[in-house]
């Protein structure tokens, strides 16, 4: 391990040949490596040690106080009203910079609940979900252009439209399963975003089309202040409201009907559950957030254009819902608040920022396999004796 | 005709710079069932290696000759090491994680590989020297096939027979069979899965990392940012072929770079990724386990 | 200091450490406590405490702060593709301020820099932004791709701060008139793009193909001149897109090829282009390749070698004879241990610029700095230069270069 670092540390050489050594920087590598290495293991000891410590008492124990948090009205309660107080007085104390932060931190955060809908509860694995994004984002900028719709009349429109895009996705990808669904979905993702790039009398192409009005409220004429406060507030009741759903989603026919999608598709069709109508509902369902949060982004950014669109975007959602834990509502909006926020707050490490945040991902994903906070699962067990 | 003929040729050597990066994905697919991110940048960072090895001994002063198969040698080393590294961190601990956590770390990896580059040589591009001498014989159809691209598409071709004869005869080659069919199975009959799992990144990384040094030679230019593109081209092909299958990376590689040179040939390069991608949801749809996957029908 | 890197090294290692630490000792609680309600969220928060903590020492440890100064925002990428054009223009502006404070500040007061990585993105670009206007800027120094500077732009707008681009040349931009508060130390495409029509055309261009790379700044230079040739009565024989970052572009150079055009414009930047061209000698096609500033950079000499000879870039006229942009060059060389890149010199000289508005406005009041910044001529490594109504740069125009042996000559 220590090995492989260095090379790629120690010299550059360009044009005409010239070679630079860059020694000291190899001395640093290495104490790092070694150091971090043996860190590593170290941990990552810990963590073996402490799996097979937890099998017995502790997991139980362990399991009870998240169920208590989770389950209980009596802790979860407060803990809500809390988190719900916080963010509603966030802007008021923060600047103007943090709240715009919080804002695209919220978009992401109704962005990662959709895709958990079809990644987290129905297992589809879709790398495409960006492009639900796009249609939302391209819907509210070319109908406010053409024909001067507002924002609070495009927002369904473009979540309906942004549905229909995930059946029609849907449709032709019911057969596929894991991996090559991946690929279809990363497929489309850049298809929709070459169209938008190619058809440039519709779409201006690459340009972008700038200039896109925010939303306003009855009328009233804003600074820019007030204006990111109230997108603020606008993009929170919408989280609200996106967590309401998935929630009621969540415990819903349909919503136990993609777990058993996720969990075992034969013995989901043998339970009589119509895989291909689940499917496309989750497909739909989940490209809705995706519509509506393109027609905020579209209207917080006033400027839309293919390059916000790309796969880098929709790895980024993935990850959120992974890192979160499949399917669990908390973890989502966890972990979108730490992907989001955390490069934001890395920006003191400037160049380094990328890096750190590649190689916290990869830490977190180590450490923490299940995710944040892996989905309490609904459980009915025999409580008689072990076996069963 | 003529010009049918170059936009093939065209394609066969596109097609076999995907194959050769795509063979990676799909050996690790085979024994791991997961997709490896960071395989591009595994593709960059052996572009890399051959670029400061060949720069280095250029300035000692060795010959042509010694300098093209040492850079070789070494892109495939490093890469093949850095493969192994990236098993060992990022993937090794998630052995028994829910299949998509690997993913993550794979992305993961994949940011960290390609900053770490960047901060390690710049972000400038950088001109990569052209390794392989024009061959004499091929000067008058230079207008069809340079000497470089004739040189990837046997190199492709080589590496495509050896791995095939590693797979069906050596003992490593059933063993990774036999990982991919059944793990549990193969580690109760003593197979070292570990052991296996780490030759399987091995070998595939210092695959991407020989298309590295081709495709970097081919084209005269690198920076920390050529393994993105590559790595999801060259995962489709893989996914195009049936991932998992040898021969299927290859086909998958060479119907990918046809499909896209036809496309921009005839039609227009504006559209040429729209093609390549719309080809792929049809041949899935028709076929759902890729060209020449194997359709498992799934036991209960 | 022999390397600027070492430095940043240890702090990376530094910071990997801390969070490496605040991992550890994050482990023990769950084992301590776990029958204590605790709940997640707090250890994320407590997580993230622990980094920014990390961070803020260290902003501490390393950062200056200087009470009252005038502080200048800029924002361009730092990482990703694009970063190769963000880092010198920041380091350009980097030298200027320094000659700045030297010699004793604006109004007598110092000038801070704020440097924001925006990617090259649109939706980081309005982060940016919001947190530059948090921070108070007086203007800003960016961005550098056009579509980041037109997301962003509505922001500082609305936040009455000046905005000077050294690179977004997009004409609509200025010509739109939307952005009273933006400037450009470089003259937009549509200029550029008639010197490249002029050009084929005094080439005795009859038959032309237009390559672009699909970007914000490549099509629509292309899509300029595709329209200059057509007016012209040159024959557009393909008009189409390449993807950067492709593997190779050779079934485009075929068709190319096929086409038999005497002509080739591609609108986009270096790397493609040296792609493009290389393939396209090697093919023995011996057309005549035009392209636009992008394509003007030492790396686009470095990269394609021998196969870049005759190959024509427009760009904003050299200066690297003014004594000026000389000893700017020489001092970026000093403190950088590189060449300046494609937009130092704007850089600089939209530093040099702003500076000298707010001294003649005598203070660094929006509507003041604006009206200076429109009357009063600066002198600059780009030579006098000063701005018209829409904000366009005047003084500093665009020139033909032609590579001949190994460099970008002036053609005559």
């Amino acid at each position: 391990m220590v090995l492989t670092f260095p090379f790629v540390a120690m010299k550059v050489d360009s044009f005409e040949n010239i070679v630079t050594w860059r020694w000291d920087n190899v001395l640093y590598m290495g104490v790092g490596c070694f150091f971090i290495s043996w860190l590593w293991r170290y941990l990552l000891q810990r963590k073996e040690f402490s799996k097979s410590d937890t099998t017995g008492k502790k997991n139980l124990i362990q399991q009870t106080w998240k169920d208590r948090l989770f389950s209980d009205p009596k802790v979860f309660c407060p803990v809500l009203i809390a988190a719900f107080c916080i963010a509603s007085v966030f802007p008021f104390i923060f600047s103007p910079y943090q709240t715009t932060i919080m804002t695209t931190a919220l978009i992401y955060v109704v962005l990662g609940l959709g895709l958990n809908i079809v990644v987290g509860l129905a297992g589809l694995l879709d790398l495409g979900y960006v492009a639900f994004y796009a249609v939302g984002a391209y819907s509210y900028a070319l109908f406010n252009y053409y024909y001067g719709f507002g924002f609070w009349a495009i927002l369904p429109v473009g979540a309906v439209l942004a549905g229909l895009c995930g059946v029609i996705l849907g449709v032709p990808v019911l057969r596929l399963r894991g991996d090559y669904l991946a690929i279809v979905t990363l497929g489309f993702g850049e298809i929709i975003r070459l169209v938008l790039e190619n058809w440039d009398d519709v779409t201006f192409g690459p340009q972008g089309i700038p200039n896109i009005p925010k939303p306003n409220f009855f009328g009233l004429e804003m600074d820019f202040q007030t204006v990111t406060l109230y997108m603020y507030f606008v993009v929170f009741a919408m989280t609200i409201f996106t967590i309401v759903v998935v929630r009621r989603l969540n415990n819903s026919r349909i919503g136990r009907a993609w777990i058993a999608l996720r969990e075992d598709e034969i013995a989901c069709q043998a339970m009589g559950i119509d895989t291909t109508k689940t499917k496309l509902t989750a497909f739909g369902l989940g490209a809705c957030w995706a519509g509506m949060m393109g027609v905020f982004f579209a209207a917080k950014n006033s400027f839309v254009n293919p390059h916000s669109f790309t796969f880098i975007q929709s790895a980024m959602i993935l990850c959120i819902v992974v890192l979160g834990g499949m399917g669990s509502i908390i973890g989502a909006i966890l972990a979108a608040l730490i992907l989001i926020l955390l490069p934001e707050y890395l920006r003191a490490f400037s160049e380094y920022r990328m890096l750190i945040f590649g190689g916290i991902m990869i830490i977190m994903m180590v450490f923490r396999p299940e995710g944040l906070i892996s989905n309490v699962r609904r459980k009915y067990e025999l409580h008689e004796g072990e076996k069963h | 005709m003529d010009y049918f003929l170059e936009l093939f040729l065209g394609g066969l050597t596109r097609g076999s710079i995907y194959a050769l990066i795509a063979l990676g994905y799909t050996m690790v697919y085979g024994v791991l069932g997961l997709i490896n991110f960071a395989h591009g940048e595994v593709y960059m960072i052996g572009a890399f290696v051959g670029l400061i090895v060949s720069g280095f001994l250029t300035v000692l002063g060795w010959p042509i000759l010694a300098i093209v198969v040492i850079a070789t040698m070494m892109a495939m080393l490093f890469a093949g090491a850095y493969g192994f590294t990236i098993e060992k961190v990022a993937y090794q601990p998630l052995r028994h994680a829910p299949r998509l956590s690997p993913l993550i770390s794979a992305i993961g990896m994949s940011i960290f590989l390609q900053n770490y580059v960047l901060l390690a040589q710049s972000s400038d591009f950088q001109a990569f020297p052209q390794l392989v001498p024009e061959f004499e014989f091929l000067e008058p159809y230079s207008h069809i096939i340079l000497s470089t691209e004739l040189v990837i598409i046997l190199a492709a071709v080589v590496t495509l027979i050896a791995l095939f004869l590693l797979i069906k005869f050596t003992k490593i080659g059933k063993a990774m069979r036999a990982i991919s069919q059944d793990r549990q199975m193969a580690m109760l009959l003593g197979v070292n899965v570990d052991n296996v799992i780490s030759a399987t990144f091995i070998i595939g990384s210092a695959l991407a990392g020989l298309g590295g040094i081709l495709v970097a030679s081919h084209v005269g230019q690198i920076n920390f940012y050529i393994g993105f593109i590559a790595g999801i081209k060259a995962f489709t092909a893989a996914v195009l072929g049936g991932i998992g299958s040898i021969p299927g990376a290859a086909l998958g590689g060479l119907i990918l770079g046809w499909t896209e040179s036809f496309a921009t040939g005839y039609v227009s390069s504006d559209y040429e990724d729209v093609f390549a991608f719309g080809l792929l949801v049809f041949i899935l749809v028709f076929r759902p386990a890729g060209i020449l996957g194997k359709v498992s029908s799934e036991k209960v | 200091m022999t390397n600027p890197l070492t430095e940043d090294i240890l702090l990376e290692k530094l910071s990997t450490f801390l969070y490496s630490v605040s991992n550890f000792f994050e482990h023990k609680p769950i084992h301590l406590l776990d029958s204590l309600e605790v709940n997640m969220k707090q250890r994320t928060v407590k997580w993230a405490g622990s980094l920014l903590a990390s961070a803020v020492t260290l902003c501490f440890l390393f950062g200056v702060s200087i009470a009252d100064t005038i502080k200048i925002g800029v924002a361009s990428p730092y990482s990703g593709d694009l970063a190769s054009y963000g880092i010198p223009a920041k380091n350009a502006a980097e030298i200027a301020v320094k000659a700045i404070n030297e010699k004793g500040g604006i109004l007598g007061k110092q000038v801070e820099l704020l440097a924001e990585d925006d990617v090259c993105e649109p939706n980081t670009a309005t982060t940016v932004a919001a947190k530059l206007v948090a921070a108070k800027v007086v203007a800003v120094i960016g961005h550098l791709c056009s579509g980041a500077t037109e997301a962003a732009l509505p922001t500082y707008r609305d936040a009455k701060v000046i905005v000077m681009s050294p690179a977004s040349t997009n004409p609509t931009l200025t010509l739109s008139g939307k952005y009273p508060n933006f400037f450009r130390t470089i003259a937009h495409d549509a200029a550029q793009a008639d010197l490249q029509v002029a050009y084929a055309l005094k080439l005795g261009a009859k038959k032309a193909a237009v390559v672009h790379d699909k970007g914000t700044y490549g099509k629509g230079l292309a899509s300029l001149a595709r329209d200059g040739l057509q007016k012209n009565n040159v024959e557009v024989a393909l008009f189409e897109g390449i993807t950067p970052g492709a593997v190779d572009y050779s079934a485009l150079i075929r068709k190319i090829n096929r086409a038999k055009v005497d002509t080739v414009v591609f609108g986009g930047y270096h790397p493609e282009a040296s792609k493009i061209i290389k393939q396209a000698r090697q093919k023995k096609i011996n057309a005549t390749f035009i392209s636009g500033d992008g394509v003007k950079d030492p790396s686009f000499l470095k990269v394609a070698g021998k196969y870049a000879e005759k190959y024509y870039a427009s760009a904003p006229t050299d200066v690297s004879q003014v004594a000026m942009a000389k000893s700017v060059s020489d001092e970026y060389k000093k403190v950088f241990g590189a060449d300046v890149g494609t937009f130092s010199l704007q850089a600089y000289a939209a530093i040099q610029a702003l500076a000298g508005a707010m001294e003649a406005a005598g203070s660094t009041d929006y509507d003041a700095v604006v009206k200076a910044l429109r009357s009063e001529k600066v002198s600059t490594p780009l030579g006098t230069i000063n701005f018209d109504a829409s904000g366009d740069v005047l003084g500093a125009g665009f020139a033909m270069y032609q590579v001949q042996g190994g460099k970008f000559v002036e053609a005559k």
